[in-house]
């Protein structure tokens, strides 16, 4: 195989992470400012539905508005569903993972329910856009500028979310409410209040995601037409180790190793296609079992000096030393 | 206190009454139908009656087995897991037993490898969980993901239907090797009894033995309880044994008495089901039969919407889902109010 033959595959399983990369850079954020949002899974379905179902109820008013329409829907969607999550666990002080769970459930029943008259029709998509100039570029042009804005807008949310972590005041004190939030609340941050809307704003992505897969990438919606990306998109985060880049590169990771299915399933007939769908969330998962686990830790100390550490950075995270914890001031 | 939070918790079922009518309403039915309907497919005839008990058995089993990794501060995702493996490896026993030993040997046999199988998928988890440092949560979805590529293997490879290898399943077990049920209805008294053993055997160790009690203290402080000379480790990881036991036993009866073949998905999430039902719960063990019965009566009950109304029948799961989301946000709204009280006499 050559470039000219992988270059196409990449491309792909980078255009299509693109909706995963949504959901993830928006788990980040809400993570690293401490709260966990486990309704991924029903959040991403529900903004699926819905903005399936507001641009297909819009059509007949133009493309453009009522694919804007529904993605607005499913940031309102994923905002709403964070909303509960926020108000259950930092306002009412319920345990993170319950809430979340209920709400991914939830919210999975509820795009199958409200649904039911939008499953496999026709509706609008994203049409596809080349930017002029970026893609005649070599090789870099073929591999991330052939496909449509919203990808484009994927890679322009990466380094956003990136810039704002690391190099401003509002991305210090984002982490500082995650890491150590008592010290915050003493240096003067309402902790509550920001992670109020940081986990908003990790919900609007979320749902964002969804409609970035039943506008575009997975056209159309159906039952359980996401099933699985939610609970994937929590473990890419933390295999990420929690920083937007890593986290984005985990994503496309994710998407190399479903191009790799598709590609191995017609080389492979031993093994049946079924298996070839779920392979990818199989084995991204246990790589992050894998990863996390602390007997790997022992193999990379096998390592010579200077390469153990690098090789640690890379691939072993800490999570946000506040995540899932009750802030109680007092 | 007792009396107030009583009241949060009705008032918050209120509440989610008025979300889930207004749910309906958006769909354009209307409730009165919904509930009518949803009667009539529960109750309506025997055998509808008999496929809410032959839910209900294996919904049971697995919310016992959760009330043990709850009690022990463990959220196991797993489960559902657990269920398909118990499922897996409970076909595996029947496949090489079927033609050797009588039938009801390979029945006994085939609960019993169902119990094995998720007695191990559960320690799987644990073992992750205890040694690896890795969250319950994600070692469990992983193994999920995991049971799913094993189960649609077999049913697409190595155990495909002569020529027809489909989502439907692996060819059927003969009529011998199903579980003996009340008269011709779905529902099987064996499945039932041993359900209700399982409830019964939770009930016990949690409340009235030391290894509750001192899985209690593992799972409300975990280093204190490791201070103090509790072996927590064991106890963790017999709490995932324990649940992961549990669930491949229900596992093995979607084998031998719902489904009497594998198919993929054959925990139908009834584990994710489960976990709501030991949230609802909480800590009122007792509790567990009559909202494992109720879960079941909606998801068997709920079947009837496609037939009747042309509705979804996912409306079980809003419905389940509403509920156990208000009465969570009710438990924080009276822990909340009750806080200022407590601290300002001091």
């Amino acid at each position: 195989m050559d470039i000219a033959q992988i270059t196409p595959i990449l491309a792909t399983a980078i255009a299509t992470s693109t909706p995963l990369v949504f959901a993830c850079l928006g788990e980040t954020i809400a993570e690293r400012a401490g709260v966990i949002n486990l309704s991924a899974e029903g959040t991403i379905l529900l903004g699926a539905m819905t903005s399936f179902a507001i641009a297909k109820t819009l059509e007949g008013s133009g493309t453009v508005p009522s694919l804007l329409a529904g993605f607005a829907g499913a940031a309102v969607v994923g905002a709403a569903i964070a909303l509960i999550v926020a108000l259950g666990t930092l306002t009412l002080k319920q345990s993170q993972v319950a809430i979340g769970f209920v709400l991914a459930l939830l919210g999975a029943s509820l795009s199958s329910f409200l649904g039911n008259s939008f499953v496999r029709i026709p509706g609008p998509t994203v049409p596809s856009f080349k930017i002029p100039g970026l893609q005649n570029l070599p090789l870099l042009g073929n591999l991330l500028f052939q496909s449509d804005l919203l990808v484009y807008l994927s890679y322009a949310a990466i380094a956003l979310v990136w810039v704002y972590f690391y190099r401003t005041r509002a991305g210090l004190m984002l982490r500082a409410i995650g890491e150590q939030p008592n010290a915050a609340f003493a240096r003067g941050t309402n902790v509550v209040k920001m992670r109020y809307i940081y986990t908003l704003i990790g919900g609007a992505m979320m749902g964002i995601a969804g409609a970035a897969f039943s506008l575009d990438f997975k056209a159309g919606w159906s039952h359980m037409h996401t099933a699985g990306y939610g609970w994937i998109a929590l473990a890419i985060v933390i295999f990420g180790g929690w920083n937007p880049l890593r986290v984005a590169l985990s994503c496309y990771l994710f998407g190399i190793l479903q191009s790799l299915a598709s590609v191995a399933q017609s080389s492979i007939p031993a093994i049946p296609s079924q298996v070839f769908n779920v392979a990818p969330f199989m084995l991204m998962i246990l790589l992050l079992v894998l990863t996390s686990s602390e007997w790997v830790e022992r193999v990379l100390k096998l390592l010579p000096s200077p390469l153990d550490r690098t090789a640690s950075e890379l691939i072993r995270s800490t999570p946000p030393a506040a995540l899932g914890k009750v802030f109680e001031q007092d | 206190m007792t009396k107030r939070i009583f009241y949060y918790q009705l008032a918050s079922i209120a509440l989610a009454i008025v979300f889930i009518t207004a749910i309906i309403l958006v769909v354009g039915a209307s409730p009165p139908s919904v509930i009518t309907a949803m009667w009539s497919g529960a109750f309506g005839t025997v055998g509808q009656f008999a496929r809410v008990v032959a839910t209900l058995a294996p919904l049971l089993l697995c919310a016992s087995g959760l009330l043990f990794t709850f009690t022990a501060g463990l959220y196991n995702l797993g489960i559902e897991g657990q269920i398909a493996f118990g499922a897996i490896v409970s076909t595996l026993a029947i496949r090489l037993t079927q033609d050797s030993l009588p039938p009801a040997l390979v029945i006994v046999l085939a609960i019993l490898m169902g119990g094995i199988g998720g007695t191990l998928w559960g320690l799987l988890a644990g073992v992750l969980n205890v040694y690896g440092h890795i969250n319950e949560i994600f070692s469990g979805l992983g193994l999920n993901f995991v049971t799913d590529g094993l189960s649609l293997y077999l049913i697409f490879g190595p155990w495909q239907r002569e020529g027809v290898a489909s989502m439907s399943g692996t060819e059927p077990f003969p009529e011998s090797l199903w579980l003996p049920t009340f008269g011709d209805t779905d529902a099987s008294p064996i499945a039932l009894l041993i359900a209700i053993a399982a409830v019964a055997i939770t009930l016990i160790v949690l409340r009235g033995t030391y290894f509750g009690l001192r899985l209690r203290a593992v799972g409300q402080n975990l280093r204190a309880s490791y201070v103090l000379g509790i072996p927590s480790i064991r106890q963790l990881l017999s709490a995932f044994a324990i649940c992961g036991g549990f669930a491949g036993i229900a596992g093995a009866l979607q084998v031998l008495a719902v489904f009497h073949r594998l198919i993929p998905n054959i925990s139908s999430g009834l584990g994710y089901l489960a976990l709501l039902v030991a949230m609802l719960v909480g800590l009122n063990a007792w509790f567990i039969l009559p909202v494992a019965f109720f879960f079941s009566v909606l998801n068997i009950g709920s079947l009837q919407l496609p037939l009747d109304l042309d509705l979804e029948s996912s409306l079980a799961g809003v419905i389940q889902g509403t509920l156990v989301l208000f009465v969570l946000l009710a438990r924080g709204v009276s822990e909340t109010l009750r806080k200022p009280s407590t601290n300002s006499p001091s």
